[in-house]
């Protein structure tokens, strides 16, 4: 029981020193991001300035799948070696990368109608994200779903492992499959393959969006903590405050 | 500006995108620290409660 508290005080020490700086970077590297995406950028000689959406686009991609690999070794960590502050980073990572998984949706939807033609097709690529979407959502569901939050930790921990199978598969579906959607092109063999002038915003713009899940992911799981000793408080309350195990360690220490 | 807004014709698709992130990354923003905030103001509430029930 006292590992259980020691922890989560000693890590939200170090929160508050990272929290403020995870919040400047974010807003210098969104900033930066924009102004290099929309303004200093040239427009792309085959798709115009539809390839702005790009710097919004592949770093929401990026995320989704760095969310769901942060979220799978947390709730793997939490399984195995019974870590409460790597179940509560699983928790609090889920939301945000669902928001990316969203995001890389709705914008890759937006990038398609004008340059595909379409909003929607159901290839690999598309399909494997859409599933992935599902899975942040699953996984979220699952873990209210009980009674005793501990099975639900421990159900979604699962489902989140098993669904860790698609990660790869979005990887490597655009080279599996046909698809409509293009090949990786920023990480390959023999360096990226677009000019720096789109690869500064497209940089820029990924590491304002990690910055930001390190400042909204810190913040969750602040709240995270604190809704665990809300719910050991109001136990307490319940069973009327008998002296059980913690609370004569309280009043001892 | 009214150039940059067009975005060569493709402004209907540029901008509802960026709109996107804006609304997505500031609506997560603003309901964690709203999570923080109301487990906090609901520790406090709760601690000098506890005293209270501690002794009777």
């Amino acid at each position: 029981m006292f590992h259980r508290f020691a922890n989560p005080t000693r890590f939200l020490k170090l929160a508050d020193i990272i929290q403020p700086w995870a919040a400047g970077l974010t807003l210098a590297f969104l900033g930066a991001g924009l102004y290099f995406g929309l303004i200093a950028s040239p427009s792309d000689y085959q798709q115009s300035e539809t390839v702005r959406i790009m710097y919004v686009h592949v770093p929401s991609a990026w995320m989704a799948m760095f969310c769901y690999t942060a979220l799978a070794i947390s709730a793997a960590v939490g399984l195995i070696w019974k870590h409460p502050l790597a179940d509560l980073a699983a928790r609090a990572t889920a939301p945000i990368g669902a928001g990316f998984t969203f995001l890389a949706l709705l914008t890759g939807s937006l990038w398609g109608k004008p340059m595909w033609g379409t909003w929607w097709v159901w290839d690999a690529r598309l399909t494997s994200v859409l599933v992935l979407f599902f899975m942040y959502l699953g996984y979220m569901a699952l873990q209210n779903a009980f009674d005793d939050p501990q099975r639900g930790t421990k159900a979604s921990s699962i489902l989140a492992l098993v669904g860790f199978v698609n990660v790869p598969i979005i990887k490597f579906s655009v080279d599996w499959w046909n698809t409509l959607h293009q090949p990786a092109s920023v990480v390959k063999m023999g360096g990226p393959a677009i000019h720096s002038s789109m690869l500064i915003p497209l940089i820029l713009m990924a590491l304002a969006f990690k910055a930001y899940y390190i400042w909204v992911m810190l913040m969750r799981i602040r709240g995270e903590v604190n809704a665990g000793k809300i719910r050991a408080l109001r136990l307490r309350q319940v069973h009327g405050g008998a002296p059980t195990n913690t609370n004569l360690n309280k009043e001892a220490g | 500006m009214s150039e940059f807004l067009e975005m060569g014709g493709y402004g209907a698709y540029v901008w509802p995108a960026y709109g996107a992130v804006a609304v997505v990354m500031l609506g997560l923003w603003i309901t964690s620290r709203r999570f923080v905030k109301s487990t906090e103001a609901e520790l406090t509430k709760l601690t000098p409660k506890r005293e209270a029930t501690d002794e009777t």
